[in-house]
């Protein structure tokens, strides 16, 4: 514990100095987070800087090993660091699909040269990725996606389409799901990674309720993939894609979705309806404990001791709760709450999350969806 | 971290089999209701918790307690829950044991607790809504002492108890914080009279008449106006307890009610078949595991003496109880006509549920707390 102390007196000591005052500001909005990538346009010299010192540590990516651009901590000093981070304000440095969802997946999977070439880019954000999995045809029944990878001697030749594909307009990879076999459904399936850059890809967003575009159509006509560029097996990217799927619902979860340390009914200010403020207090309850439920899920987690479908059961009661917050945002907003493009509702920020937060419980595997993996992979009903 | 340490893991599997056996609704919570106990536990059953060091749990070491602290308490209730054990550990070995601590009554009482002799019983409310500041019962002093005339409603185990812990008020308005006093008053005082009932679920809560009851000055538990403080430990101690009781009986119903999906069949189906039901069954063991994270996290806090603990022992008390009343309204519809029949033991959880849901303060009294102390 003296040695934990040590660092956290270090690492709170390192922050305060290197921090720039502007990184501690709270986000306004997911527009104010750090992507990276090769097109990379920093919103201010403090978000380049801020970036910059903290991969230099590691700290991008604080609990992979040193060698593929981590930080080497153990899972008590990256605790350590977010609780420091957290106190500070300090924003994360990298918002990143190749941290939170393909980087597992490669430590995992992947192999040596794999592990070398990518992690290290994504540790230092110099690569964005978007995520191929959704399909028109695929949508809850993931596996019968039909983008096919047909075998061409040194190469991959990629044709289909992928939908929700969020951001791929603005990645400059994608991990993705083709089909390499007909002739087994999920043992059919291979995981790719290819450059958006590459001849035949092309990307168009679509325009959400929420008047947005975070998600695109994806289409692929002929795109040559090295073969060297599979992670996993041919044929068992199932396996991988599980994986990853199983963090991606860590990080919908964990984004602070549902529960948060701070009280609703607090930041909301005066609440004079007196349904309201209980339907808010009833609300606060349920987010609270939800946050104590984060906090033992991920020490759960780092000690080995988490059930494989455990996330599953954390994407669904933060992102459902994540929609009731926003529609008591609504409510205790009143009319104000239902302006769109004024400038004294910020743009309508208001209804614009509210209805962005509808989509917390279909991306990533709906609500439903996780259910029936709960239903299945932990309570063992039958025929599940 | 959340999770528990060797240490507790240790006590959690010493517990589970123990109260699973010797706790279970057969020999104990049935055996007492079927034969009119006028405890409604068995004190054989409760000289086993001591044997076992569990009465003396929170007692400090130089008390000859085993000096542990709230998670280890729940660990415990949790078991109590499960198996719904009738027994005094919630009010006497966890909530009056906090209101003692560190109390001159300490001395008196607590070598008894240890050794699984004495009953405590705490007596706050006066409605029929738990708000422990809202005391009339006059507490006057008079001689060396004090005189105490008053009322007091739902006190757990208040019949069969050796000592009464009563908040009084020696000054201050009816509302008031300050102004409390905490006495311990002996069940045979002259001119106490206990009207022992049985609830819902067939544990025995009384209903006390002080009238002209005279104590001590050695009686009060602290400071004279000054209750306010003693009473709080007890009850974030006592609601903090019940937050991982409710969680047992959460567990409990819930799994026997698995049980129920895996083996009965309609349509030629095991009804765990019905994605209906699996949904359902899918979204209760979420909330319990979010009601479970919430209990530790509240005792956790408690034993830090953290400053966000009261914050947090109304999130898992008022989390703990819907998330029970959830479970015992689950389970007795899944489980059809044969769970509401008295022969069949889910009913019994749900009554349970019912109590401790009250106990120290409902769920949408623990909201407006959460309110209350987030500013709102």
């Amino acid at each position: 514990m003296a040695d934990l102390d040590t660092f956290r007196a270090e690492t709170k000591s390192w922050l305060a100095a290197n921090c720039p005052p502007e990184m501690r500001q709270p986000m306004r909005s997911e527009k104010d987070a750090c992507w990276g990538g090769r097109n990379v346009a920093f919103q201010s010299p403090a978000q380049k800087q801020w970036l910059e010192v903290m991969a230099a540590r590691g700290w991008t990516v604080p609990d992979w090993p040193s060698e593929y651009g981590g930080g080497g901590l153990s899972a008590a000093e990256t605790k350590v660091l977010k609780e420091e981070m957290a106190a500070l304000g300090a924003r994360s440095p990298l918002m990143s699909f190749g941290i939170s969802m393909l980087g597992p997946a490669l430590l995992k999977f992947g192999t040596e040269e794999q592990k070398v070439h990518y992690l290290g880019q994504i540790a230092r954000g110099e690569i964005r990725w978007c995520q191929g999995y959704s399909e028109p045809g695929a949508g809850s029944d993931l596996a019968g996606l039909q983008t096919k990878a047909e075998d061409a001697g040194d190469h991959y030749v990629v044709n289909g389409q992928k939908v929700w594909t969020s951001y791929a307009d603005e990645a400059d990879w994608i991990f993705c799901l083709v089909r390499t076999s007909t002739e087994s459904k999920h043992k059919g399936i291979s995981f790719l990674l290819f450059d958006m850059d590459s001849p035949g890809v092309s990307t168009k967003p679509i325009l959400l309720i929420s008047g947005n575009s975070p998600f695109c159509e994806t289409f692929f006509d002929d795109v040559h993939v090295p073969k060297d560029q599979v992670v996993g097996e041919v044929n068992k990217g199932w396996d991988v894609a599980k994986y990853l799927l199983g963090h991606e619902r860590e990080m919908i979860s964990g984004m602070g979705l549902g529960g948060e340390k701070q009280a609703l009914g607090a930041a909301l200010g005066p609440i004079d309806d007196p349904l309201l403020r209980a339907e808010i207090a009833a609300f606060d309850v349920d987010s609270l404990a939800f946050a104590a439920m984060s906090e033992r899920f991920i020490d759960q987690l780092k000690a080995g001791a988490s059930h494989p479908a455990f996330p599953s059961v954390m994407k669904y009661a933060g992102t459902e709760l994540n929609k009731r917050r926003h529609g008591l945002v609504m409510a205790a907003g009143g009319s104000d709450a239902l302006e769109w493009d004024s400038a004294g509702s910020g743009g309508g920020k208001a209804p614009r999350e509210w209805l962005r937060t509808k989509a917390n419980s279909i991306e990533g595997g709906t609500s439903e969806i996780q259910l029936g993996i709960v239903a299945k992979h932990i309570l063992r009903l039958p025929g599940a | 971290m959340m999770t528990l340490t060797d240490d507790q893991i240790m006590l959690q599997d010493s517990v589970a089999p123990f109260m699973a056996a010797e706790g279970a609704i057969k020999p104990q919570l049935r055996h007492w209701r079927d034969t009119k106990c006028k405890d409604g536990f068995g004190h054989a059953l409760w000289k086993q918790f001591a044997e076992l060091g569990l009465t003396g749990i929170l007692i400090p070491e130089a008390h000859g307690g085993a000096g542990l602290g709230m998670v280890e308490a729940g660990v415990v209730l949790e078991e109590v829950g499960r198996n719904l054990t009738p027994s005094p550990f919630l009010t006497t070995a966890v909530a009056a044991v906090r209101a003692l601590d560190g109390s001159a009554q300490a001395e008196r009482w607590f070598s008894g607790i240890v050794a699984g002799d004495v009953i405590a019983a705490l007596a706050v409310d006066e409605g029929k809504h738990h708000d422990p500041s809202r005391v009339a019962m006059a507490a006057t002093r008079s001689g060396n002492g004090f005189t105490l005339n008053g009322t007091k409603q739902f006190v757990i185990h208040g019949a069969s108890a050796d000592v009464i812990l009563v908040a009084a008020r020696t000054a201050g308005g009816p509302s008031e914080r300050d102004g409390l006093t905490l006495f311990a008053v002996e069940r045979d005082a002259a001119g106490l009279s206990v009207d022992n009932l049985a609830m819902v679920d067939s544990s025995k809560a009384a209903r006390l008449t002080f009238n002209g009851v005279t104590v001590d000055a050695d009686a009060v538990i602290g400071e004279v106006d000054g209750g306010w403080i003693p009473l709080s430990r007890a009850l974030s101690a006592g609601r903090a307890g019940a937050a991982a009781e409710l969680v047992g009986v959460a567990s409990g119903a819930a799994a026997m009610t698995l049980d129920y999906l895996r083996q009965r069949q309609q349509f030629g189906k095991y009804i765990g078949e019905y994605q209906a039901l699996q949904h359902r069954a899918a979204h209760l063991f979420g909330e319990i595991e979010i009601a479970r994270a919430a209990a530790l996290k509240a005792a956790q806090l408690l034993d830090t003496g953290d400053e966000r603990a009261d914050l947090m022992v109304s999130v898992a008390k008022a989390k703990a109880a819907r998330v029970s009343a959830l479970a015992v309204q689950e389970g007795v519809q899944m489980h059809g006509g044969i769970g509401m029949t008295d022969e069949h033991d889910i009913g019994l959880y749900m009554k349970r549920d019912v109590v401790l849901g009250n106990l120290f303060g409902s769920a949408t009294w623990h909201a407006g707390e959460v309110a209350r102390l987030s500013g709102y």
